[in-house]
């Protein structure tokens, strides 16, 4: 049944009721040369039928190529029983329900995500889940700002070893609230606790630090935790949910285990497949310390007037509809259908698959740096322990070897020369358990022939 | 009928301002307040040393059912914040004008304004 919330005469009694003639004239305070009539460049109105035929044709353009991509979005095998379950009616929702206690199934579900991304991260407390791992950098930096008392600076420190979207976002999200994103530049591939004395004794706010970095390299974070906490300035981590699964786990970072302050990233990785940049689902974590400036929504484990388990919304004084402007974020919903996603992928892994999962890519990466860098003209940016991704450089301009490669079925990484020209022509190359020795072998044949060729050319 | 002290100062925003005998003065929320909040279950109180202005948010009051700012009376600076309501919210519900209490202020400037208890009978009276 199609969706007609009002008949032309429930609109006509709506209008007669507040003395209005036309709808239209519910715009009238919307200025005349700020409307326009029509939108250039909008095709003509299509039917299901034809729909369907040209989105068959754009899919057809896509391929199937072999992906060496990574750069904040993976691929990984997910089990079919991932989306099997979550797009079974009962989970079918993109939201936490507006009767929130009434569906009961998926605040347990939520409840279990939180109970999951916690464990994982070794930290106390998990909110329900934000847009993306760049919008959950930018709240955990605002978060940082409320919980940090004694630092007035509203500085955090940003090296650019973060993936470059997230500093992007972060400035997009929290720039015009005055919050200061200084970038630190890190031209070994790493944050080097060297490089962070010089900010010695000033009053900064946080440092946010990316395990595996952007670079895909595995950052100091026992030194760089520990320099922080020692310098009053607050730890947030950005973390890969998959590499958890054997690294050391943000709330036991530092000699001292005293852990990151807010640990946050993005749950694609888990049971979301790679769609055109999204939509994915970001987590965020902290210690109960700061749970009340925790952005978005918490379910909590209760009991009702019998006695019995239930499930409800919590510490909601925190959110928008009671605290009204001085709300912790306009955070008021969660990425539920991708949170579904991402708890059955890890309920059906558990911790030894998704340590498996982590170790098989890991294992490929390194197979994929060693078969790429044996060609000439490629060598590795970073000689630095990694999780499974590397940054490579070329001998030439990297956008018409991409080209090239792609003529040949192979996506071959993430071009760097926009966002890092430091770096001369690189590229970031990723494998995850998807790629078998077979698909590097193919990788590195195609990138020799490739070079080869462009050498001939010219 | 709430409880006005008579030897305190209030303000229309429901805090309340006791003079100590060193020169300071110390802060609360009225038992009108409490009583309107209903349970606490969480208070944030200001850091030693935070300048305040007449007027400033400097501490917020959750209860079951809402979370509510807390305005500075006068201006000053805050000598030390109740450590207590930390694990125990509750006492500004059980002894609003006592254990209660939420900060310690050394003034900055005379306060203006304030509201005698009687004043602020009318004051409560009148907002109903």
């Amino acid at each position: 049944m199609p969706f007609n919330p009002h008949t032309p005469e429930d609109v006509e009694q709506m209008l007669a009721a507040i003395g209005a003639k036309r709808v239209e004239d519910l715009f009238d305070e919307i200025p005349q040369d700020l409307r326009i009539e029509s939108l250039a460049g909008i095709p003509d109105a299509l039917n299901e039928m034809q729909i369907g035929r040209l989105m068959a044709a754009r899919a057809a353009q896509d391929g199937t190529p072999l992906n060496f991509i990574g750069a904040g979005a993976y691929e990984h095998h997910i089990p079919s029983a991932v989306w099997a379950v979550t797009t079974r009616g009962e989970f079918y929702s993109a939201y936490t329900p507006y009767q929130a206690e009434a569906s009961q199934g998926t605040l347990q579900l939520i409840y279990e995500y939180q109970t999951m991304i916690s464990s994982l991260t070794g930290m106390e407390v998990s909110n329900a889940s934000l847009y993306d791992g760049g919008s959950a950098v930018a709240e955990a930096a605002l978060m940082a700002i409320r919980a940090h008392k004694k630092s007035r600076s509203l500085r955090i420190l940003v090296p650019t070893t973060l993936h470059p979207h997230y500093r992007k976002v972060a400035v997009a999200t929290a720039g015009n609230q005055n919050v200061r994103f200084e970038e630190l530049p890190c031209p070994k591939g790493a944050i080097s606790v060297a490089d962070l004395e010089k900010f010695k004794g000033e009053d900064i706010t946080a440092l946010v630090i990316q395990q595996p970095n952007f670079f895909g390299v595995l950052e100091d974070v026992d030194a760089l935790t520990d320099w922080a906490h020692a310098n009053n300035i607050m730890v947030i981590a950005s973390v890969n949910p998959t590499s958890l699964g054997i690294l050391k786990p943000p709330g036991v970072w530092g000699a001292d285990e005293k852990g990151a302050d807010i640990a946050c990233g993005d749950c694609q990785p888990l049971g979301v497949p790679l769609s055109s940049g999204g939509p994915y689902a970001g987590f965020l974590t902290t210690r109960m310390e700061y749970v009340r400036q925790m952005p978005g929504r918490i379910v909590g484990r209760t009991v009702d007037a019998n006695g019995k388990q239930g499930f409800a919304l919590t510490l909601q004084a925190r959110e928008q509809h009671i605290r009204r402007g001085k709300a912790t974020s306009n955070i008021c919903t969660n990425q539920g259908l991708l949170v579904t996603a991402a708890t059955i992928y890890l309920s059906l892994l558990g911790p030894e698959g998704l340590a498996r999962v982590a170790n098989v890519a890991h294992q490929r990466a390194n197979e994929l740096v060693a078969a790429l860098t044996r060609i000439k003209g490629v060598k590795l940016a970073f000689e630095r322990p990694r999780f499974h991704e590397a940054v490579l450089q070329l001998d030439r301009p990297v956008a018409p070897v991409l080209a090239e490669l792609a003529r040949r079925g192979i996506v071959g990484g993430f071009d760097l020369s926009n966002d890092y020209p430091e770096l001369g022509p690189a590229l970031l190359v990723c494998a995850t358990e998807t790629r078998t020795p077979a698909d590097i072998k193919a990788y590195a044949d195609a990138l020799t022939e490739t070079l080869k060729a462009a050498v001939r050319a010219a | 009928m709430s409880n006005i002290p008579a030897d305190l100062k209030y303000t229309k925003s429901h805090e309340w301002v006791r003079a100590l005998s060193d020169g300071n003065v110390e802060v609360g929320i009225t038992d009108h307040a409490q009583g309107a909040l209903g349970d606490l279950v969480f208070v944030e109180v200001p850091e030693a040393g935070k300048a305040l202005k007449a007027g400033d948010a400097f501490a917020v009051v959750e209860s079951v059912k809402a979370a509510s700012d807390v305005y500075a009376p006068l201006a000053g600076s805050v000598v030390e914040g109740n450590a207590a309501l930390g694990g125990q919210p509750e006492l500004i519900n059980s002894e609003p004008y006592g254990a209660g209490w939420i900060m310690r202020l050394k003034p900055g400037a005379a306060p203006s304004g304030l509201l005698s208890a009687a004043e602020y009978q009318a004051h409560l009276a009148a907002e109903g």
